[in-house]
């Protein structure tokens, strides 16, 4: 990546732009280090030129990605100019099963509504599973947002949101933080506010989801047969199914639990964040890699991994037979030497399943974190309810 | 980014029949590489274009190599075009092999304002209008089909269907306007705003 880095440092230091450089000890995927560091806070408006930017909803802030001719407009002219979004509530009602993620919230709900369910939209995630979530949870689900073809995705601020904050590097202090926390407590939906889309969701229904296809949308329950391309109704529905299906190398009717997979990938901005590595060192710790399978752990910052180290969860992995690797974005894209070959199949828990997104003819399953770990131990796909303890 | 103005095109069109094409398909990661925006359509949906690597071998079965869509500038596609990574290589891409429009079911949002951005113009009419499209471009791929911006309209055959675009985009394609310096005219209103704001942030 030296050839757009070199520019990018010069031009920081030019403008006094602070940047954390590869090897600074905060240094880490955007999504995962901007929160770290409080830079995220309820009621702003966050542009990023990286579509996963809609993580940091999670705040209740107006986050969405943008190309780099936007990103050149403002820094130019700190606006961009916008056409209004429609907007969507999606509430995720009742309590979370045990063993249910942030993770499978996010991909049941693109499930339901398609990959290009919220296009043109701004969604608000509510309910009683999503106040329930943790900052970091909530930013899993927000994270996919643009997987559903949102513009953005955000939860409303509450007393888990200012918690969070406060004391960060770079939150308000004192009077300030007052003063700013009083306006936060104002960002919420009213009661009876129309929304021009309304999804629910039953919390309880969510099982442990499993991607089939080579799209966020074609995703199935972990123990929910392949989907043949006659259930679907739609024309341009079932003929991606069947490019799906021969890309992916599944019959329909298949049960995923027999399906094999020679690669894991922990991480990402999805996934990559203190809670998913306890998560994900629960499940390695009952067991051994599987002889067959490649695991990789990338935590998604340095503080990640520090924290994590300080927790023990690296001699986990690692004596589980995973790697444990430095902070960053590795084989969610495959920019690096992290890439598969064609016929590799990976549990990631990244959040695209595209052809070729992890290495041309690389076939991706996107899942949680505890669900991959779960499948590097097996080699195939678990239901990770099975390890619950 | 200034650019000459959009009013109309006329060419042929290059039909994939697909829905959700996403970006990481238009222009691959690997080719991610250059701080300018020129040179990116050798690359263009590189993993289907090709049968190997280093792009010797085109696949004939993808509809860009076919030889009665050579020298396509319109490209025809279904839903959610351009989803994924916000990455404007896509619509440079597109737009340095020749594209000068996209006619579509549906575009993913970024892509859309991407492409706005760079007088790539995306058009969005419905799945039977598309289908005829596909339909006239099967049956003689030498069909004419005309764009034109002013009048909202895609005409071919003697059919034409209009379409919608914000005022404000239809405006900054047909002027081909530099946004950044049109927003610069507003500063004192942007300070002003800026000046107004709480003391944390």
């Amino acid at each position: 990546m030296r050839f757009s880095y070199k520019p990018w440092q010069k031009n920081c230091e030019e403008h006094g732009i602070q940047l954390f450089p590869v090897g600074h000890q905060k240094q880490g995927i955007v999504h995962v280090m901007g929160p770290e560091l409080g830079l995220i806070q309820p009621g702003m408006t966050v542009v990023c030129g990286d579509s996963h930017t809609a993580t940091h909803g999670a705040f209740g802030a107006l986050a969405f990605g943008i190309g780099t001719s936007q990103v050149e407009h403002v820094l130019a002219t700190q606006t961009l100019k916008q056409s209004r979004a429609k907007s969507m509530l999606i509430n995720v009602n009742g309590k979370l099963p045990v063993g249910i993620t942030a993770k499978d919230i996010i991909l049941a709900i693109i499930g339901k509504i398609g990959h290009a369910g919220a296009t043109g939209h701004v969604i608000e995630y509510a309910g009683e599973a999503i106040r329930g979530l943790s900052m970091e949870e909530r930013m899993t689900v927000c994270n996919m947002s643009i997987e559903a073809g949102a513009k953005a995705g955000l939860v409303a601020p509450d007393e888990k949101t200012f918690a969070y904050l406060e004391g960060r590097e770079y939150t308000p202090k004192g009077q300030d933080w007052e003063d700013a926390v009083a306006y936060w407590k104002t960002l919420y939906t009213e009661e009876g506010a129309t929304f021009d889309t309304v999804v629910e969701l039953e919390a309880a229904d969510i099982a442990p989801q499993v991607t089939w296809g080579t799209n966020p949308g074609q995703v199935i329950g972990v123990n929910t047969p392949v989907p043949a391309p006659e259930d679907f109704s739609d024309p341009i529905e079932k003929e991606s199914a069947v490019k799906a299906l021969e890309y992916m190398g599944l019959k329909p009717g298949e049960k995923l639990a027999n399906v094999a997979v020679n690669h894991v990938f922990i991480g990402s901005c999805t996934n990559g964040r203190i809670e998913d590595m306890r998560a994900a060192a629960q499940i390695a710790k009952r067991g051994k890699v599987a002889d067959s399978v490649t695991a990789i752990v990338v935590p998604g910052s340095g503080n990640v991994k520090r924290q994590a180290e300080a927790e023990g969860l690296d001699k986990i992995f690692i004596d589980a037979g995973f790697e444990w690797r430095l902070p960053g974005c590795s084989m969610c894209l495959g920019m690096n030497d992290d890439k598969l070959v064609a016929g590799d199949r990976c549990a990631s828990t990244s959040n695209r399943n595209f052809e070729g997104r992890q290495g041309r003819g690389a076939r991706t399953h996107l899942v949680s974190p505890a669900m991959a770990a779960a499948a590097a131990i097996t080699g195939r796909f678990a239901d990770v309810r099975d390890y619950q303890e | 980014m200034s650019e000459q103005g959009f009013t109309q095109h006329t060419g042929i069109a290059a039909p994939l029949d697909q829905a959700n094409v996403d970006t990481d398909q238009i222009i691959p990661k690997q080719f991610l590489t250059g701080v300018t925006r020129a040179g990116y359509g050798k690359h263009l949906f590189h993993d289907w274009r090709y049968l190997d690597l280093e792009e010797k071998e085109p696949n004939p079965a993808f509809a860009l190599n076919k030889p009665e869509h050579k020298g396509a500038s319109l490209l025809l596609a279904r839903e959610n075009f351009g989803c994924g990574s916000s990455r404007e290589h896509a619509p440079w891409a597109l737009a340095d092999f020749g594209f000068k429009t996209v006619i579509a079911t549906s575009f993913a949002d970024i892509f859309y304002g991407n492409c706005i951005n760079n007088q790539l113009v995306p058009v969005a009419l419905s799945s039977e209008q598309m289908d005829a499209l596909f339909a006239a471009v099967k049956a003689d791929p030498a069909t004419k089909i005309t764009v034109d911006l002013p009048a909202q309209t895609v005409s071919f055959n003697d059919t034409s269907f209009s379409f919608d675009i914000a005022e404000h985009h239809k405006n900054n394609l047909i002027k081909g306007l530099d946004a950044i310096g049109q927003t610069l005219e507003l500063t004192s209103a942007i300070e002003a705003f800026e000046d107004k704001q709480p003391a944390w942030l």
